[in-house]
């Protein structure tokens, strides 16, 4: 079973790596840049044929580890 | 006293923080992650350094290492912790100190020496200080830039959990006098018990004036203190 785990920076946590991102696609010239926010991506592959328990399984791998709750929220997604 | 310093993979501060130690009188024993004991020390250091080499977050791996159960043991029973550099990172990924650790605000690994206002007296780690004292300590860090939500931030600074801050040499806070944008200037807290204490700057960088500054001597000095007061108290 494939599952994607997509982790943001909390809305209030500031990020300045995204910002020298948008600062340097406006300087490629995508003046219509207005914010970029840089995350993270986890493709877990995990041993089990039932997506039910499998997202279970992963949100709380994401919990645990994958993302720190204090300034960070995910998305668990089973394929 | 025994100090034990924690080496995890990675770390690269532990040789220092056992220098400083010995410099000041004091035993160090260097201890790997993967035990799960701390030997009978009377204080424990984490360590400098890019634990797990920084890999998800800093941190983030260091902190489910053997040894982080016997640290956690040592801290909930009242013995005194310090978290230096990547140490502090650890304890904040370890749910000990609260808060959390993000790259800094200008995105540059800064490297330099800065000035620390001590704001708290009561804890193992500035017992030899005093309120306002000021030290010249060394940053070396790329996530320094200490974040916490505004309930915890209001809940830190009421009950003076924050024992050093950022200032310019004369003690005042400006923006000018952080060097990574942690919130409200933080350069260091402690728990809600004031047994174990964060910070990001190094004192262990700080120990002998040939360094620079020996002004990290009384971080290390303050422990030892706060140890024979207690002593002489019971």
């Amino acid at each position: 079973m494939h599952a994607r785990v997509y982790v943001t920076l909390k809305p209030s946590v500031f990020d300045p790596q995204g910002r020298v991102v948008a600062d340097a696609l406006v300087s490629l010239g995508y003046q219509d840049v207005q914010d970029v926010r840089q995350g993270k991506f986890f493709e877990v592959e995990l041993e089990s044929s039932d997506p039910v328990a499998a997202k279970a399984r992963v949100t709380e791998m994401a919990d645990k580890l994958l993302a720190n709750p204090v300034i960070e929220s995910y998305r668990v997604e089973v394929l | 006293m025994k100090f034990a310093v924690v080496v995890f993979p990675g770390s690269n501060s532990d040789r220092d923080a056992a220098h400083a130690v010995s410099v000041i009188g004091e035993q160090a024993e260097r201890v790997w992650h993967k035990d799960t004991d701390l030997d009978g020390a009377d204080a424990v250091i984490l360590p400098g350094g890019f634990a797990h080499g920084d890999y998800l977050r800093t941190g983030a791996i260091a902190r489910f290492s053997p040894i982080m159960t016997a640290v956690s043991r040592f801290a909930s029973q009242g013995g005194p912790v310090l978290g230096i550099c990547n140490g502090f990172q650890v304890l904040l990924e370890a749910g000990l100190l609260p808060g959390a650790m993000v790259r800094n605000r200008s995105v540059k690994f800064v490297s330099r020496h800065i000035t620390v206002r001590v704001e708290r007296t009561d804890t193992p780690f500035t017992a030899a200080c005093y309120e306002g004292q000021l030290l010249r300590l060394p940053v070396a860090h790329g996530e320094g830039n200490y974040f916490a939500d505004p309930e915890t931030l209001e809940d830190i600074e009421k009950r003076r959990q924050v024992i050093f801050r950022y200032t310019d040499d004369r003690g005042n806070v400006t923006t000018n006098a952080n060097p990574n944008g942690s919130i409200d200037s933080i350069a260091g807290i402690c728990n809600r018990d004031r047994n174990v204490v964060g910070l990001m700057p190094h004192p262990e960088r700080a120990c002998e004036d040939c360094l620079g500054s020996a002004d990290g001597r009384i971080v290390l000095r303050s422990v030892v203190k706060a140890f024979a007061d207690r002593l002489i108290a019971r």
